[in-house]
């Protein structure tokens, strides 16, 4: 009897799991800090400086794809601002794309017409399973070898196609246009509550309204008409060649539309195969009870599919953005400067900071990769079943 | 309870182990001879400096000094493995010790050479930053690309240059980077930028790859310093010692005239200097010869002249005019020629 401690210690379910998970926890901080002073150690001895205050230093090379202003004096820091917006440029963009093309392409696999069905199941099982950076470079290497400046195809009057992008005219906004830009924030204010009330009217007595149309043509017509009464308040600068290049206007690189397409073309596949199994996953009862209440054929879709498919469709469908956005960092391999290109690359090899960029750099996309679960995770609580029913 | 807390004490023993292991380090060339070859960090490929033939030999002026330590430490220039460096990774693979030096046309700089842990042992090449256009652009000097988009290889002193030059004169210009030398060539070819611009040396190599080369110009601007050179890992003197005299082996060759063709001759030299590096001459009257200073036998640097050749040799056999990549000595003749090129005497 006077064991018994030691024999709880071991044969206590409670108290052994408990000094169990001690000592894992203490395993593995004892590893982390090993792995840090060897680390330190090994640094120290080769003669390699370490610490944070490069940051502050300035990055001495030039960045001409960037949303902010960045010239070779800025400092590393600024430098890893350009990389994370380029990055998240490139992913926003993407996903945006990759979940529009995927639905299309997951309701047409199910469609009844023999070739859109065909045509995008080849088109699935040929993007799915080949290399997504093979995919960029392709799309790459077929954007440079578009004409060049001198040959620009023109086409719409004012955009030009050429191997160093897409150049189309840039707005330039005059005093007084932001009275149209606050008219459409308004609009769309206005119609959110339109909708409600329509809606309820129609619960009450039974009309329908057409919603859609009536809230699309004050979103639209609001703005137009202040532009006009404003007196017009926009100027275009247009793409011309001077010297090598175009000036003014916009451009889309061929970098970006080359990570952009490769990017969203391979998601979309993936994507539509999520779509297809989510409807699928709609018990065909569902469509024949509403096909029995004379519902038409897009309603059912709009109505009773969709929305009962989306619960199955989510989850997977954040790992499929997450996905792309991770993949996001092979823009390294046609230049596209975004975080890893940039701050992850040219800062890293100037300093030498390997270690400290690295960090930077991984905790940046743990970052942005839980920001995007955690905003799919709020969206997928709304579109759950409420209550248990 | 003993089986768990033997466990216990294996798996500290292990990870107090290998701590152990991975933060010692012994002599580099204790490592090299141990390991039977030399570990040498080349470029991916630059025609001329370092680039596999066509039978998978490498070759270049870079990998000559591979071939040269090789050809002191072993006897035997062919004990080199290369391990193929991009410009971003070399510094990190030379650090963690995955390769014993690196020579693969790679500035000296200050930075490098003091804050990245790294010790420059010699020059082997003086270059410079130049542009390269097509000819058919009509462009003859460099401050003519006001608005130009140029390519340039991320992670080398070539972008620096770039900028500073550029906001010097006022122009501005798209940077265009790439990776590797040979997605340069991609971009610049296809027209993706007009202007491609590193190591002068680097354009030649280039040049000399594509389908008209005459179609290329190089502008005469040169915009910066590059001398380029092989480096070793700071705190190993006397690895940095035989790496560093074994490039200057090859220069007082030249300057001496011993070639791979003469070298058995020249043993029978009157010129003192020559009997040193060759082994014949002794030390004083100690018995031994100039080796035992290096920890190598003293034919060492006899070997290498046999086996590499010297600078000039290795210089006409791999850029020199007579080689598609078609460079003159320039500064990188030795100095009694009009160049820079000057080895410490060797005694």
């Amino acid at each position: 009897m006077t064991s018994n401690p030691l024999r709880k210690l071991l044969f206590d379910e409670k108290i052994r799991s408990i000094w169990i998970q001690a000592l894992i926890v203490g395993l593995f901080a004892f590893l982390v800090y090993t792995v840090s002073q060897t680390t330190a150690y090994n640094l120290e001895k080769r003669g390699i400086g370490t610490g944070f205050e490069f940051l502050q230093m300035s990055a001495g090379y030039d960045i001409s794809f960037s949303l902010i202003d960045f010239t070779s004096k800025d400092t590393h820091l600024r430098a890893y601002f350009v990389g994370v917006l380029n990055t998240l440029l490139v992913s926003v963009t993407g996903i945006f794309l990759a979940t529009i093309l995927g639905f299309l392409v997951g309701v047409i696999r199910l469609s009844s017409n023999w070739l859109f069905r065909n045509i995008a199941y080849v088109y699935v099982e040929f993007t799915r399973n080949v290399p997504v950076l093979l995919q960029i470079i392709l799309w790459y290497s077929i954007l440079i070898h578009l004409p060049k400046v001198k040959q620009a195809v023109q086409f719409l009057e004012y955009f030009y196609l050429t191997n160093r992008g897409l150049y189309s005219p840039s707005p330039i906004f005059l005093e007084g246009f932001r009275f149209v830009a606050w008219s459409f924030v308004i609009a769309i204010i206005f119609t959110s509550f339109l909708k409600k009330y329509l809606k309820k009217k129609q619960n009450i007595t039974g009309n329908q309204y057409p919603i859609f149309y009536i809230n699309s043509a004050i979103i639209i017509f609001t703005p137009i008409l202040i532009f006009y009464i404003m007196g017009m308040p926009m100027e275009f600068s247009h793409p011309v060649i001077k010297g090598f290049n175009f000036q003014g206007g916009m451009v889309l690189r061929p970098e970006f539309m080359g990570m952009l397409l490769g990017l969203s073309i391979y998601t979309a596949a993936f994507i539509s195969e999520t779509v297809r199994s989510g409807i699928m996953a709609v018990s065909k009862g569902q469509r024949e009870a509403s096909q029995a209440l004379g519902l038409k054929s897009n309603f059912i879709m709009r109505l009773i599919i969709i929305p009962q498919a989306l619960r199955v469709i989510i989850p997977p469908l954040t790992s499929q953005y997450l996905n792309l956005t991770k993949n996001s960092s092979l823009g390294i391999a046609i230049g596209y400067s975004d975080l890893v290109h940039g701050f992850g690359g040219i800062s890293l090899n100037q300093t030498g900071k390997a270690i400290e960029i690295m960090l930077i750099v991984m905790v940046t996309y743990l970052i942005m990769s839980l920001t995007i679960s955690l905003l799919m995770n709020i969206y997928n609580r709304t579109v759950q079943f409420k209550g248990n029913a | 309870m003993t089986k768990i807390k033997s466990l216990f004490v294996s798996l500290l023993l292990t990870l107090g182990v290998s701590s152990a292991i991975a933060g010692s380090h012994g002599s580099t060339l204790d490592l090299v001879k141990d390991r039977g070859f030399l570990k040498c960090g080349s470029n991916t490929g630059l025609a001329g400096f370092g680039l596999p033939n066509d039978d998978g030999v490498w070759e270049g002026i870079d990998v000559d000094v591979c071939r040269a330590v090789a050809a002191a430490v072993f006897g035997d220039a062919s004990k080199v493995e290369y391990v193929p460096t991009t410009s971003k990774v070399r510094f990190t693979v030379l650090q963690s010790g995955e390769v014993d030096m690196l020579s693969r046309n790679t500035t000296w700089t200050l930075q490098r050479d003091v804050e990245l842990g790294l010790e420059f042992v010699g020059v082997n090449y003086y270059d410079g930053q130049g542009f390269m256009v097509p000819a058919s652009l009509g462009v003859s000097s460099a401050s003519e690309l006001d608005g130009a988009s140029v390519c340039i290889q991320v992670g080398t002193t070539t972008e620096m240059n770039l900028a500073d030059f550029f906001s010097a004169n006022g122009m501005s210009y798209e940077a265009v980077p790439v990776e590797t030398n040979s997605e340069a060539d991609a971009a610049y070819t296809a027209g993706r930028c007009d202007v491609y611009t590193t190591d002068a040396s680097g354009l030649y190599a280039s040049r000399a790859g594509y389908p008209d080369p005459s179609a290329h110009v190089v502008l005469p601007e040169i915009v910066s310093k590059e001398p380029l050179g092989p480096s070793v890992r700071h705190g190993d003197s006397a690895w940095a010692d035989i790496v560093r005299w074994s490039l200057n082996a090859m220069i007082i060759g030249e300057e001496k005239g011993i070639t791979s063709a003469n070298v058995d001759e020249m043993k029978n030299s009157k010129d003192p200097e020559v009997l040193r590096l060759l082994g014949v001459n002794q030390v004083g009257d100690t018995g031994a010869g100039y080796g035992q200073w290096l920890n190598l036998s003293d034919d060492w640097a006899y070997n290498i002249l046999q086996q590499v050749g010297n600078y000039s040799e290795s210089f006409e056999r791999h850029i020199g005019p007579n080689t598609p990549i078609n460079i003159q000595r320039g500064l990188n003749a030795l100095y009694k020629d009009g160049g820079i090129l000057y080895a410490p005497p060797f005694r």
